[in-house]
């Protein structure tokens, strides 16, 4: 195998690997921002790292989980960024938690049902927001992205029991939003 | 499968999994079953709500219409914060300067009114002075020599020899 086909092999790869994972990497960090020009940012920057890191990626654990520890880091040290610089601090895009509660899926839903799933929403991203950042990434991998304990533990860089322990507090903090104001 | 069921994951086996991490946050008893339910059901409509809505900005073209309206009101009151944190900086400067310069203006005036009195008081003592000079050269005219007598005297027997 010539050195331009191997090349070649890897950038077909590298482009099925964009295609496949990308609208999830953007829905993580959408719900991690709420902020969608933030998210595409991020998105497009997580992958351009990935572009140049991609020969050193060996499949110990799948693209995603390698994807997904990239976006994870990316949005860290945004947000680390943002906290020492003031006037970055005032431009912010994030959509409120009303704009974001909009969006439901046109399923075959009653009004009334439709209303409560929207109220619902509302609380759980109100709760959302209210957690550190560390059980935020935690609860949107799995009840979002549905990813296994093992694969928010190789993405997050934290043991599973530290995985489960942010998971119950995050769940903990949703369940007394949605029983406490009810 | 229903819809619900494949969001909230029992496709993939997750419901037990979700179950198992709320059972260590959640109290017992049938309020736990209530709150079990009414939980999936909040986290299967959260999950529908981002998937629906991170795929409508992920197909749709980006409008900036927003983003620009929200970035110029921001840009606007930051730049208005910016402008009222220079106008405190620079007026507090000028108050610092004037009282810097009003206290000066009083040291200046007290250095004075010192060198005035100091000159009044050499002037005094100037005065002083010369008054008992002259005193003294006055009295010093008018008292006679003792040996003034005997002095005629010899230049008497002088001119009779």
């Amino acid at each position: 195998m010539t050195m331009s086909t191997a090349t070649e092999i890897a950038a077909q790869e590298f482009t099925c690997v964009v295609e496949r994972h990308r609208p999830q990497i953007f829905r993580f960090l959408l719900a991690s921002t709420r902020d969608v020009d933030l998210a595409e940012t991020l998105t497009q920057e997580c992958f351009l790292k990935a572009h140049r890191n991609w020969g050193s990626f060996r499949g110990e654990s799948s693209a995603m989980t390698w994807l997904m520890r990239i976006a994870i880091n990316l949005q860290k040290d945004h947000w680390r960024n943002r906290r020492m610089q003031f006037w970055r601090l005032t431009r912010t895009n994030s959509v409120d938690l009303d704009e974001a509660s909009e969006w439901l899926p046109s399923g075959e839903r009653s009004a009334e049902q439709k209303l409560l799933a929207k109220e619902q929403v509302k609380r759980v991203w109100a709760s959302v927001k209210g957690l550190s950042e560390r059980q935020r990434t935690v609860f949107l991998l799995r009840y979002v992205e549905e990813q296994e304990l093992s694969e928010i533990a190789l993405a997050t860089g934290l043991s599973e029991g530290t995985v489960k322990a942010h998971l119950s507090r995050a769940v903990t903090r949703v369940r007394a939003e949605l029983g406490g104001k009810r | 499968m229903s819809l619900m069921d494949k969001w909230t994951g029992k496709r993939n086996g997750m419901v037990g999994q979700v179950g198992q991490v709320e059972q260590e946050a959640l109290g017992s008893g049938s309020s736990r079953e209530t709150g079990d339910e009414a939980l999936s059901q909040a986290l299967a409509n959260f999950k529908l709500s981002v998937h629906a809505w991170s795929e409508a900005e992920f197909s749709r073209p980006r409008t900036v219409v927003l983003g620009v309206r929200h970035r110029s009101w921001r840009l606007a009151a930051s730049v208005a914060l910016g402008c009222t944190l220079v106008a405190a900086g620079v007026s507090g400067g000028v108050y610092e300067g004037e009282q810097r310069r009003e206290a000066a203006k009083v040291a200046a005036e007290a250095r004075a009114a010192e060198q005035q009195r100091l000159v009044a008081a050499e002037k005094a003592r100037q005065d002083e002075e010369d008054l008992l000079a002259k005193v003294d050269s006055d009295v010093s005219r008018e008292t006679p020599s003792a040996m003034e007598p005997l002095a005629q005297l010899m230049a008497e027997d002088e001119v009779q020899k």
